[in-house]
């Protein structure tokens, strides 16, 4: 349960965009990889511990989920894997070590108050 | 009247303090000539049995130390210092995995140049270590028999991210009824290619393999490094 020291980074970040604009944030906006080793229900849960008593106490979390997304040599071109058992083209089976996507991790946006 | 708010792109890494000290420890390591090999298992794999033997048997022809973490005690450093090589504790507290600045405040007073191999224990977690970069050119992935065969099939993620895979307590293969094929192909559907060890820490089994792989892999460094030192260039 790493979670929480991820939800207090997250808000740490965000309330240091807020200081240096004077505003309020009224969401983050996250990208979340398959492959990031954090769960999407326990950050959602952490995150409101972390921002009370906050500039950012309220604020939303709008996570995206990004998909694992690997490079398929035998095809040459990028595909989407169906599951995380199972690291080979589901097309033609080729095995893949070559990660695109799925290990995001990153705060792409703020809602900032007007 | 109501405002809409305004959207303000940024991209931000949230675990760009780590991964920066990581990057900053990765070079001083590369500096110095120094391997890193961290290792992940579930608590109880046997990461202190494996490593307690390697170290007694890499110390004989090189300098290796060991960086150890753990929530609460330090009996793994007491354990790991009858190898008679320098072991130094992370205790964690309540963290369930190691960051880069726990290992860097750990480096203190210590001279890295004088250590040809450097391991790191994990805490014993198959789930949060796997988002933390430590600076190390090897990750380990630990499964004892006793774990049942699907264990990367339930923890992909930390296998994906692992360099190389060792099944420990191979001794107990036969008792337990291991499947052993079953486990390769696991390991090897949720990271294709990957190396496997089978080993006994217990008996010596399959130690000669692994160790040989790691070596072979700190030499490899080593070319690499000279190869692209200024000095290596005529």
């Amino acid at each position: 349960m790493h979670e929480l020291s991820i939800a207090l980074n997250i808000v740490d970040m965000a309330q240091e965009e807020a200081e240096r604009r004077n505003t309020q944030v009224e969401a983050v906006h996250l990208e979340l990889g398959a492959l990031s080793g954090v769960v999407k229900e326990a950050l959602l849960f952490s995150y409101g511990i972390a921002c009370d008593g906050t500039r950012l106490e309220g604020s939303r979390l709008v996570v995206k989920d990004i998909p694992i997304e690997v490079f398929c040599s035998s095809c040459r071109i990028a595909k989407t894997l169906q599951s995380m058992q199972w690291f080979h083209c589901p097309d033609c089976g080729a095995a893949t070590t070559e990660i695109l996507h799925g290990k995001e991790l990153a705060i792409t946006a703020l809602e900032l108050k007007q | 009247m109501t405002t809409e708010p305004r959207l303000l792109e940024v991209r931000k890494n949230v675990l760009k303090q780590n991964d920066i000290l990581a990057r900053a420890l990765r070079d001083r390591f590369h500096a110095q000539g120094t391997f890193v090999i961290s290792l992940v298992s579930s608590p109880g794999a046997g990461k202190t049995a494996l490593l307690e033997r390697t170290l007694t048997l890499l110390k004989e022809q090189h300098r290796v130390a060991a960086l150890v973490g753990d929530l609460a005690t330090e009996n793994d450093a007491q354990r790991l210092a009858r190898s008679g090589v320098p072991v130094k504790q992370i205790t964690t507290g309540t963290v369930c995995h190691l960051e880069a600045a726990m290992v860097e405040r750990a480096l203190d007073g210590w001279d890295a140049g004088q250590i040809d191999l450097l391991f790191i224990e994990n805490v014993g977690n198959l789930v949060c270590p796997a988002s933390y970069d430590l600076g190390e050119d090897l990750r380990l992935v630990m499964l004892s028999v006793t774990e049942g065969e699907d264990k990367p099939l339930k923890y992909p993620t930390i296998f994906n991210s692992a360099d190389a895979a060792v099944v420990t307590k191979y001794d107990l293969a036969a008792a337990v009824e291991f499947d052993e094929l079953a486990a390769v192909a696991n390991i090897r559907a949720v990271r294709p290619e990957m190396p496997v060890f089978l080993i006994s820490a217990k008996s010596g089994e399959g130690m000669d393999n692994y160790l040989q792989f790691l070596t072979q892999r700190m030499h490899r460094k080593r070319r690499d490094v000279m190869d692209r030192s200024p000095a290596g260039v005529h």
